[in-house]
């Protein structure tokens, strides 16, 4: 099995230098660029090779692409974007890839700034990833030296740019109009779409906003190819997927496996099972704005084509488990809470909803809920559904809410009957368990 | 006021953008980095540096975690309280933390060695429950380690 995107990371946590990376293979595709290969044939490729952003919403990054403005009358300049602000809990895939392999992540950016006729990149890192940041820095040091970036490069006419930014903390930097505007110097609210980055995007000029894990995959598709792409993936989106797995499972990691992996393989057959005495009740598939997966979906293909919607989305991929020594309404508590912290404030439904619901899930924890908080539950699911905010936050907190009503409902009713938190009572087994 | 060798680095941070403005984060980080936190002046002569009212910059300021415009002590701690540390126990090891030295969420003990605030998830979920004390990352941990952890830090 064929893992091109984390096959050369070392396993001791060290970082692969520049000599390493060029050896096995690393900056190969820009020799192809100076060989003739248009941007438009790059294009061609990444859309041939159904590559689809990694960062949870699945967009095929060939469309993406189609919409910035290209030709000698195209705005000047165009920005590329690397979306490095992990902060979907549960989710540590790109600083696996950043810290472990910084390179990748430039080589990416430069084909994907050459595609598109982009001369200048930033790579949008939260504030907390110092490691990541110094091995970034220390990368980007090396290509230009090298003559990778800030250099034309031979035979092309083409020169890019990269810069680090460092942000300073807020979920909400990973939306990708707000990333925008933070990169820009304010504060992180959403904007507006349209206009999409694609035409009206970082001061204004042609924007591209792609997540860590995409861009990693680009130069392996540029040396490889469409057909070899697809070969790696079991389902109809190419190419392989960093999955991970969180919680009281007896292995707790990051494996990188073919697209359309099902969570029954990667939970039992990597992450080892569950952990002694627990059992397991749901998976979030890939971050908190995903809506749980229980038994019945476990052998589905986790990939962006193959979950119907009414059941879920893949996310970013990285798994969290609840097990039945957990109480569902306190672990939504948490990711509520998560939510209502993290709220930009811009639009009443998610600044006001977002509290409220975290409120009426601490009175079913204290156990004074009553079945009309159930009811209100149940509503501010409808409140707060896409398009009823400005942007996805909200509706994404909804749907691990709206799955744990329909999956675990009895659990919260059992807090209203019982006017307690039924997992409360048992600290000498929780002891036990970690 | 800052100091040169604080205008330098901030003359450094304005050549990744195409305006000054565009450094605000940068230039709040950089001095932080340096004073511990952004107080009322410090504020007024970043703000003068990148030509923005201080009004602006402030609403930058408040907006983002990592900036503080309130004193902190020596050290801080982020306690990563996101989902799959809270599934493996990091109340009870903040709960330890209250125990040990004093200090909730929010608050800087009294010798001003430690200020313990809230994270989100900070990406080491793997190896849960985490915290993180200035820039480095403490995995793993349990109500029993946390003390030897948090007494490197003086």
């Amino acid at each position: 099995m064929e893992r091109p995107l984390t096959q050369h990371i070392h396993p001791d946590g060290t970082t692969r230098t520049l000599r390493e990376y060029v050896k096995d293979g690393g900056y190969r595709c820009l020799q192809k660029l100076a060989a003739g290969l248009a941007p438009k044939d790059v294009q061609r490729l990444v859309t041939e090779a159904g590559l689809r952003g990694r960062g949870g919403g699945g967009f095929p990054t060939g469309t993406k692409w189609s919409f910035v403005p290209m030709g000698p009358d195209a705005p000047k300049p165009k920005y590329i974007v690397a979306n490095g602000d992990e902060m979907e809990p549960g989710t540590f895939k790109d600083r696996v890839l950043m810290e472990g392999d910084s390179h990748g992540l430039i080589e990416g950016m430069i084909l994907a700034g050459y595609a598109l006729d982009a001369e200048v990149g930033y790579i949008f890192l939260r504030g907390e990833y110092h490691l990541s940041a110094q091995r970034l820095n220390q990368a980007i040091a090396e290509a230009y030296a090298e003559g990778y970036l800030g250099k034309t490069i031979p035979g092309t006419g083409f020169r890019f740019d990269l810069h680090l930014h460092s942000s300073a903390g807020r979920y909400i930097c990973g939306e990708e109009t707000a990333l925008i505007n933070a990169l820009e110097g304010k504060r992180a609210v959403p904007r507006a779409k349209p206009p999409f980055p694609q035409t009206v995007g970082l001061w204004g000029q042609p924007t591209v906003v792609q997540n860590v894990e995409t861009f990693y995959n680009l130069p392996h598709i540029v040396n490889h190819g469409a057909a070899w792409y697809h070969s790696l993936s079991h389902t109809q989106d190419g190419g392989t997927k960093i999955y991970g797995v969180s919680g009281r499972v007896i292995h707790p990691g990051w494996w990188e496996l073919p697209l359309g992996t099902t969570a029954r393989e990667i939970l039992e057959e990597h992450a080892g099972g569950m952990a002694n005495g627990v059992r397991f009740r749901g998976v979030l598939p890939g971050g908190i704005s995903t809506a749980f997966l229980v038994e019945k979906h476990l052998d589905l293909p986790l990939d962006f084509s193959s979950l119907p919607p009414q059941v879920g989305r893949l996310g970013t991929g990285t798994m969290i488990v609840l097990d039945d020594h957990t109480c569902p309404v306190g672990f939504v508590l948490n990711l509520e809470r998560f939510f209502a912290r993290e709220s930009c404030g811009w639009c009443t439904p998610c600044r006001e909803g977002l509290p409220w619901v975290a409120r009426i899930l601490t009175s079913f924890e204290e156990g004074h809920a009553s079945k009309d908080d159930l009811a209100l539950l149940d509503m501010h699911t409808k409140w707060l559904a896409p398009g009823h905010t400005f942007c996805g936050l909200a509706p994404g907190a909804m749907a691990p809410l709206q799955s744990a009503l329909q999956y675990f409902r009895e659990d919260f009713e059992q807090h209203i009957s019982r006017g307690r938190c039924p997992w409360s009572k048992k600290p000498a087994q929780l002891k036990v368990l970690v | 006021m800052l100091s040169e060798t604080e205008r330098r680095e901030l003359e450094e941070a304005v050549k990744h953008y195409p305006d000054k403005r565009g450094a605000a984060i940068d230039a709040l980080l950089t001095i932080q980095r340096r004073r511990g936190w952004i107080s009322d002046d410090l504020l007024l002569d970043i703000a003068q540096f990148l030509e923005i009212t201080a009004e602006d910059l402030d609403s930058v300021a408040t907006f983002y975690n990592l900036i503080f415009r309130k004193p902190v002590g020596r050290h801080v701690a982020f306690m990563c309280d996101s989902i799959s540390c809270w599934i493996k126990g990091c109340e009870r090891v903040q709960e330890q933390i209250k125990n040990l030295y004093d200090v909730e969420l929010g608050q800087t003990t009294s010798d001003g060695r430690l200020t313990l605030l809230p994270i989100a998830c900070l990406g080491q979920c793997e190896r849960a429950p985490a915290i993180m004390i200035d820039q480095d990352v403490h995995g793993d941990i349990t109500p029993d380690t946390i003390e030897q952890i948090v007494e490197k830090y003086k």
